[in-house]
């Protein structure tokens, strides 16, 4: 039986080999006829243009996984972040919480269109960037080496524009249940392009005063948006929270969730999303996209049994929020390790953030009595700061070389590898995004309440937002059949 | 004519409208309904904030019946509805002067 089948093993292969080799003697001999038709394709322009090839490949290789991850991260905006806002809210204001994550999704690529491409990504200062490519000017399908040397400039800015949707749509979740739609649109624009812009210029512009690999001069390592995303939203949640102050009955009258259900698809949508805004900040589809893809997954299943650990010990049961609101936090607090770190760090970095961030919903939250609706400061605030000095601390030179000395040598990375400045430097990121974020954040307030005032009126908030601002409901009682 | 207003577990609600079919009953109107009498509530958890929740969900229905068939009705219900324990609910009974059926305008006992 076993010989039979050895046997016919050895004969397919026989006829493969047959076939394969009369195949490349045809090609050989097609190979020369062309050579001898066109006598200067010499050698070296063969390989030049294989070489050209090869390139073209990989960018298209590249390009295909950046275009993929960026859709990726729209999602997590809408309907990702919506729904999961959207469930958390009570009935009456559901719509108009949704509209606020997705108002973004057009205000600011128009806003992203116009400027704020330019003045986060051009060149400039070390703060913010230039003017040089407002409408887009020169941001065509050559790439820009200095960003991804790999896929089309555009490509480049479709990518970055689906951070600068999500980052302000996060600010939502403090403020929800009691904010005017066209207060709330103001403030938004506002804060993209001094907030939102100036952050991911320093971090990740050229020549930005926090810029890892572009010269900056405090270092800061920030995968994928630990302060220029997470910290700066989740802090600027926090003075929103505290400007606007808190909903009519909070905390007496319960406030519970009005459909967990919703939520749960939403952070599920979150999840999957993640990937392609951490594993996208690879820029390229190569090994260093996989290990932060891998290390998102780790941090967010870590963060779902810290939370869950912290609440079954404490209340005696794990909730579905409670699981889903850890898987966040732990996206949240690996977003700037993602491509830093190895996977028994995201682990270690996830479970850390599942635990904190629950303790600041649970905890802080009712203990200074702060209405941060949604946990927007509790989880992206929290979970960002946490992720961003963690990053310091377990960041490896073995998974991405990012520091180096004149002669090209890699250096050390994080404090475990021995680079104990490296914790210094994530703090002076840290401490610029929170002193950022509190400061404009409290000036914009300031001016769009003078302008046009911030809070709907005390009937329209018992009202619900969604028929005072926007003149319909989420959920339509319909009397006939 | 008689009207019972019975508030019921919902879980009980097949059983009884089993033991009103076995007796010939064939008309109820059935709600959902909240509230309470001495069943505390429950405490639900959200995000570590707790909230006392002391509306329970419940099942009301509604029969009006001939005064006979009312007395056999509350026996078929008390003895479906019951396990035992507080939360079992109530039965309310009251006198129903007139009943108008809206298709013929029949009224009275025949209407029902």
């Amino acid at each position: 039986m076993a010989k039979t089948w050895v046997m016919g093993v050895t004969i397919c292969l026989a006829l493969c080999l047959t076939v394969a080799s009369h195949h490349l003697a045809a090609q050989a001999v097609s190979g020369t006829g062309s050579a001898a038709s066109q006598p200067a394709d010499s050698q070296n322009d063969r390989i030049a243009r294989l070489e050209q090839q090869v390139a073209d490949a990989k960018g298209s290789a590249d390009n295909a996984w950046m275009l993929s991850s960026a859709a990726l991260v729209l999602m997590m905006t809408g309907p990702g972040l919506a729904l999961f806002y959207g469930g958390l809210v009570r009935k009456k204001n559901v719509l108009a919480t949704m509209m606020q994550s997705f108002a973004m999704m057009a205000l600011v690529t128009v806003v992203w269109a116009v400027v704020g491409y330019s003045l986060s990504f051009g060149s400039g200062n070390s703060f913010i960037g230039g003017l040089h490519n407002v409408f887009l000017r020169g941001v065509g399908a050559s790439p820009d080496a200095d960003y991804a040397a790999t896929i089309p400039a555009q490509t480049f800015m479709i990518y970055q524009l689906m951070f600068a949707i999500i980052t302000p749509a996060l600010i939502t979740g403090a403020f929800a249940e009691r904010m005017k739609f066209s207060a709330m649109a103001v403030f938004m624009v506002l804060w993209s392009l001094l907030v939102y812009s100036p952050m991911a210029h320093m971090v990740w512009g050229k020549g930005g005063l926090l810029n890892a690999s572009l010269g900056g001069r405090y270092p800061t390592l920030d995968f994928a948006g630990g302060t220029v995303v997470h910290v700066t939203s989740g802090v600027s949640a926090l003075v929103c929270a505290l400007y606007l102050g808190k909903r009519i009955g909070y905390p007496k009258a319960p406030m519970p969730p009005h459909s967990v259900v919703l939520s749960f698809i939403g952070a599920c949508l979150l999840w999957v999303g993640w990937f392609g805004f951490n594993a996208g900040s690879a820029l390229s589809a190569g090994s260093l996209a996989t290990s932060a893809f891998v290390a998102t997954h780790f941090g967010a299943a870590a963060a779902v049994i810290g939370w869950c650990a912290a609440e079954w010990l404490r209340n005696g049961k794990p909730s579905a929020l409670g699981a889903i609101s850890g898987a966040v936090a732990g996206l949240v607090a690996i977003t700037p390790a993602a491509g830093f770190v190895g996977p028994m760090a995201a682990l270690a970095i996830g479970l850390a953030a599942g635990v904190v961030c629950y303790l600041m919903v649970a905890k802080v939250k009712s203990r200074f009595g702060y209405d941060d609706t949604l946990d927007a400061f509790g989880v992206h605030g929290a979970g960002g700061t946490i992720g961003a000095l963690l990053t310091g601390v377990f960041a490896s030179s073995a998974v991405n070389p990012i520091f180096k000395d004149a002669k090209g040598a890699v250096l050390p990375s994080g404090v475990i590898e021995g680079n104990g400045h490296q914790l210094l430097n994530q703090l002076v990121g840290v401490a610029i995004a929170w002193v950022l974020a509190i400061v404009v954040t409290l000036i914009i307030l300031k001016v769009v309440d003078v302008v046009i005032g911030l809070r709907v009126s005390e009937d329209h908030e018992i009202q619900g937002l969604d028929l005072s601002q926007h003149g319909e409901e989420g959920y339509y009682w319909e009397v006939s059949a | 004519m008689t009207k019972i207003e019975a508030i019921i577990r919902t879980s009980k609600l097949d059983e009884v409208k089993d033991a009103l079919h076995e007796i010939g009953i064939e008309g109820m109107t059935v709600l959902e309904v909240r509230g309470h009498g001495r069943q505390k509530g429950h405490t639900e958890f959200y995000r570590g904030q707790e909230y006392t929740v002391d509306l329970i969900p419940k099942t009301k229905l509604e029969l009006v019946l001939s005064d006979a068939l009312a007395d056999k009705a509350v026996h078929a219900i008390m003895n479906a509805a019951r396990t035992g324990k507080i939360g079992d609910g109530k039965i309310f009974l009251s006198r129903v002067d007139d009943v108008i059926r809206i298709r013929n305008e029949e009224r009275g006992e025949g209407a029902l």
